[in-house]
């Protein structure tokens, strides 16, 4: 089912013809030490099934208790979305039968949920700020993990057999889901990206969440629809066919998803056909979706009040405290940082876009230059963990040794090309900057004594090109220069070898 | 049922805590005795579905070692139990009577199952119940039905009817039930023995495979109240493993039975309980114990609850409801039964599932299921389960207005005395019916005690009466229900079910229980 050209109309084309709306649905999984319902632990990657009990696996007689440090994230993660919290409301039970759903319902919150009615504004990377209207943020619990062992794409179809990992049953899970976000035009897909983004940073903020796309810890879902444009420029009012594009993980995936299924839904309108309201599933790969179950409103999961659990009812007066101990909103608070950091506007979106703020202001925080901080984690830092498909965070590198290393740097003690392999050697494992200049030998020779002698076997060695500088032709002394530095394997001070060579070579 | 029978088995719980504290028994004897009487008559009574003899002599001699030890013991340790088969016991089989959950053994015990073996109580084993607790007869039990101890043709009631069975038979001083619409008092009535439904949130519900969620609750079966009072100490009281738990000790019921006073108590008589569709002997014996509570001094007032004319018709829409999404669970895919389709290649697990479900539950089950989702259907979610709490809601008032009035509600348990096995088995709707006195109780939350009132006239069967109070006051249903008790004793000269007839008997063998 992989798309050919025929498929998709060019992006151009599409946004001139129609109007673009979307519809986001986020799934954060909160960093409670404990499960929604039972005490069982959360942590991440355990071998499967150890990290289970009566309650998460949905045995016979087993009883649910909802965990107060999830609600408590609940509200907070409205708060800071400007909702409204609700002052009582009750989880129901979400009724389908699938082999990763311990109890073949979701305990999951349905006309009640926790939170309404908010908004959240999305910078985008030309500083416009576009406003998304929240709809709802409700609490629930992630299912199992299904893995299909033996078909040829890892899904359920074609697979021989199936094992089923009940350690992420029960997670407790935030999800957030925004009304349809219209008026953003051509730029849809950038606004889609930004907002998961700033989603993603306002979650970090609250310290609610992990925020790993690549750990499945923030997942997307993105509505996606097309209404013809009447000839004046405005939009038809009825909204196009949605379809909804499941668990895009990464920012740009997010971005590159909306853009696609545009296209493709361009494609058919034009060509006459319908869109089939149906799931799609992202493929990282090819840019492109297929096509996955047909969806309709009149999809029954026959919701009805959980009536194990009792009514969440939060204190008003505790909703108030939680809301004046909110932190400092990311956008005020970059904004913030930027003045602080003397950054420009362009190294700080860069150092923003890689996920790095919190990392800066912890590697400024033990000592380093804020614009080396900046260099290191938005540069060559943010290209390891780009090219790992990992988030910045969870690098084998802390704040405190990128530090370091800009020290060594600022003090003369290695030159760029010799510190990024420093970066290497700490990535890999061999400890601090400094454990790993000395293990490697990396450490810049500035020592006159040492640079004096190889100066001199150059310039015994190129008699031609040193009687040339004598004339005067100074320009000529980089082959000098570039003969002691290929003897001292690169690890000479460049500058002092110049100035060697130009003492011995030009009298005062 | 004295301390004076040479026979264990007739002593009540009460008499044996006083004779194990004392040394006079040991919990071992006492145990063997009852695994005895067990091997004797339940293959004719089959209250039980299995019986775990070898934990049981265990765990009687542990409490027999603590004691010689001296060791602090709870007021019943070494006193046996049985506990209804929808009450998880880990290591002891735990099906609820269901073919779906043929073998399977729990990893973990019920929160009261624990509070059963923290007090030095011996579990004696599981005992036969309807599917799932749906039915009012154990005939929809899928391992055979059991046979009521006064007459072996007739039910014991249900859904509970094997707990009811073996302590009519005395085959146990005490066991567990559960009621969700009636289970424990339909029973308790049909077979001369007493049962109470505490206040919904008064025993937790963790361990109790979940029939309908919001009406659910577990309580004590016996044959005298003093002993249900025990029981239900026992078992009672705050868990938080059950968020609908109520945070509060359990009732003070030993102390309200042994006060046993009704001196200016006011009683409200049900108008809509009773009269026409219920059994003259029934009636008989119901309006004498209201007569025999006046002359002890009780105030009785006749009471109205008009909105008691829905509360059958509410309770099929909320129990298939909730029961239709409890019962997704038992799909295959982690215990239990597990069917793989006839003449499909590689099933998927949809296939495995559906096949497993056909074949593991039975027809009630399937009925109750089917009613569920299609009353919880998007479309039809407010003609059925919306209304359906609507007249819980109305149900509630009409107690809250009762009890403004009076301190106490009572009625008969049930409009008949037991039926014959098979007698309403084709017929949903009359086998509903046997707890539309009940199942008030059930809806409202509010706590209900079934004890024996004497024998219908015309068919010489245990009839039963019952209490209901306002939530939270269980131990007042103690209290009321005693003094009945005691007069009821003097009235009918001494404990009904020393009229029951003798049960058939197998010769023990040890061996077969040891």
């Amino acid at each position: 089912m992989t798309a050919t050209t025929s498929e998709v109309l060019p992006y151009e084309d599409v946004v001139a013809a129609y109007d673009p709306v979307i519809g986001l649905e986020v799934h954060v999984e909160l960093s409670t030490v404990t499960k929604m319902f039972c005490g069982c632990s959360t942590v991440f990657g355990a071998e499967p099934n150890t990290q289970v009990c009566p309650v998460c696996l949905g045995l016979p007689g087993a009883l649910p208790v909802v965990n107060a440090v999830a609600v408590e994230s609940a509200v907070r993660i409205g708060l800071a979305l400007d909702c409204s919290i609700a002052p009582w409301g009750r989880f129901a039970r979400k009724n389908y039968f699938y082999p990763d759903m311990p109890k073949n319902f979701q305990t999951s919150q349905y006309d009640e949920p926790i939170a309404v009615d908010g908004h959240l504004d999305v910078e985008l990377d030309d500083g416009t700020v576009f406003r998304v209207q929240i709809e709802r943020a409700h609490m629930e619990e992630d299912t199992g993990k299904s893995l299909h062992v033996g078909g040829s794409t890892g899904r359920i179809h074609g697979a021989e057999h199936s094992l089923v990992d009940y350690n992420r049953a029960g997670i407790p899970l935030i999800e957030i889901v925004t009304r349809p976000v219209t008026g953003a035009g051509q730029r849809a897909p950038e606004v889609a990206r930004a907002y998961v983004g700033a989603v993603r940073d306002l979650l970090r903020a609250l310290g609610v969440s992990d925020v790993r796309m690549e750990q499945g810890s923030l997942r997307c879902d993105a509505n996606v629809s097309l209404r013809a444009r009447t000839p004046d420029g405005q939009s038809a009012v009825p909204l196009g066919t949605r379809t909804e594009t499941k668990n895009v993980n990464s920012l740009r995936s997010v971005e590159r998803a909306v853009r696609y299924e545009m296209t493709r839904q361009g494609a058919r309108l034009a060509s006459g056909a319908t869109i089939l309201q149906e799931t799609r599933h992202w493929h990282e790969d090819s840019g492109t979706t297929t096509s996955g179950r047909e969806k309709s409103d009149a999809d029954d999961y026959r919701y009805f009040p959980e009536p194990d659990l009792v009514p969440i009812a939060p204190d008003p007066a505790w909703v108030a405290t939680l809301a004046q101990t909110l932190p400092e909103a990311p956008p005020a608070r970059r904004r913030r940082l930027q003045a602080a950091w003397g950054l420009a506007d362009l190294q700080m979106r860069d150092l923003v876009y890689a996920g790095a703020t919190e990392l800066v202001e912890a590697t400024v925080a033990v000592g380093a230059s804020p614009a080396a901080a900046a260099k290191w984690w938005s540069g060559e830092l943010a290209r390891t963990a780009n090219a790992a498909g990992v988030e910045l965070s969870s690098l084998a590198i802390t704040p405190a040794q990128v530090a370091q290393l800009a020290g060594l740097v600022e003090s003369g003690r290695v030159n760029d090309t010799m510190a990024r392999q420093v970066l290497k050697g700490v990535l890999a494992g061999e400890g601090d900057p400094e454990q790993v200049v000395g293990a490697r030998g990396l450490e810049l020779v500035s020592d006159d004594g040492a640079l004096g002698a190889a100066v001199d076997r150059a310039i015994a060695g190129a008699p031609d090109v040193a009687a040339k500088i004598r004339d005067g032709k100074v320009s000529a002394g980089g082959a000098l220069i570039g003969a002691v530095m290929k003897e001292m394997k690169g690890q000479a001070d460049a500058a002092r070898v110049r100035e060697l060579v130009l003492a011995r070579l030009t009298s005062p | 049922m004295t301390g004076t029978s040479p026979d264990l088995t007739r002593w009540s719980a009460t008499d044996l805590a006083a004779a194990l504290a004392v040394g006079e028994v040991s919990a071992v004897e006492v145990t063997r005795a009852h695994l005895d009487r067990i091997a004797a008559v339940d293959p004719e009574v089959h209250a039980f579905l299995h019986v775990g003899a070898d934990g049981a002599l265990a765990a009687a001699r542990a409490v027999d070692d603590a004691r010689a030890a001296g060791r602090p013991l709870g007021p019943l340790a070494g006193v046996p139990v049985a506990v209804k088969d929808v009450v998880t016991t880990q290591g002891l089989p735990t099906t609820a009577g269901s073919r779906i959950l043929a073998g399977w053994v729990p990893p973990y015990d019920a929160t009261l199952v624990t509070r059963l073996r923290a007090g030095g109580l011996v579990l004696l084993g599981k005992t036969n119940m309807d599917e799932f607790a749906m039915g009012s007869s154990t005939e929809h039990s899928a391992y055979g039905p059991t046979h009521n101890p006064w007459d072996l043709e007739r039910i014991p009631g249900g859904s509970g009817g094997g707990s009811a069975a073996a302590v009519a038979a005395f085959e146990a001083p005490l066991a567990i039930g559960t009621d969700t619409g009636g289970s424990i008092r339909q029973p308790a009535a049909v077979t001369g023995t007493v049962g109470v439904k505490p206040t919904y949130g008064g025993v937790s519900r963790y361990g109790l495979i979940a029939l309908a969620s919001s009406l659910d609750q577990a309580g004590p079966c016996a044959r005298s109240v003093l002993d249900a009072a025990a029981l239900h100490e026992v078992i009672g009281g705050h868990d938080p493993r059950d968020s609908t738990s109520i945070d509060a000790p359990a009732p003070a019921a030993v102390e309200a039975a042994r006060r046993a006073d009704v001196r200016g108590l006011r009683i409200g008589v049900v108008r809509e309980l009773g009269g026409d569709g219920y059994q003259a002997g029934v009636r008989t014996r119901f309006d004498e114990s209201v007569q025999l509570l006046v002359d002890a001094g009780a105030e009785v007032v006749e009471v109205s609850c008009p909105s008691f004319e829905y509360a059958l018709a509410a309770y099929y829409l909320i129990l298939p409801s909730e029961a239709s999404s409890n019962l997704a669970r038992f799909d295959a895919m982690r215990y239990g039964l597990r069917v793989v389709p006839d003449g499909v290649d590689a099933p998927t697990a949809e296939q495995v599932m559906a096949a497993t479900r056909d074949a593991g539950f039975g027809d009630e089950v399937k009925r109750r299921i089917i009613l569920g989702t299609y009353a919880l259907s998007s479309g039809y979610y407010d003609a059925y389960y919306g209304q359906a709490q609507k007249v819980r809601t109305l149900i509630a008032r009409d107690f809250e207005a009762a009890f403004g009035r009076v301190d106490v509600l009572m009625s008969p348990t049930t409009p008949t005395t037991a039926f014959r096995l098979g007698e309403k088995l084709d017929d949903p709707v009359a086998m509903y019916l046997s707890d539309v006195a009940t199942i008030p109780a059930n809806l409202a939350g509010i706590p209900g005690m079934s004890l024996p009132a004497g024998l219908a006239d015309e068919d010489g069967l245990p009839v039963g009466v019952q209490l209901l109070a306002p939530a939270t006051h269980d131990a007042r249903l103690y209290g009321v229900g005693a003094a009945l008790e005691a007069m009821l004793l003097e009235r009918w000269g001494g404990p009904l079910l020393d009229r029951a007839p003798a049960l058939p008997t197998t010769a023990p063998t040890r061996e077969g229980v040891a």
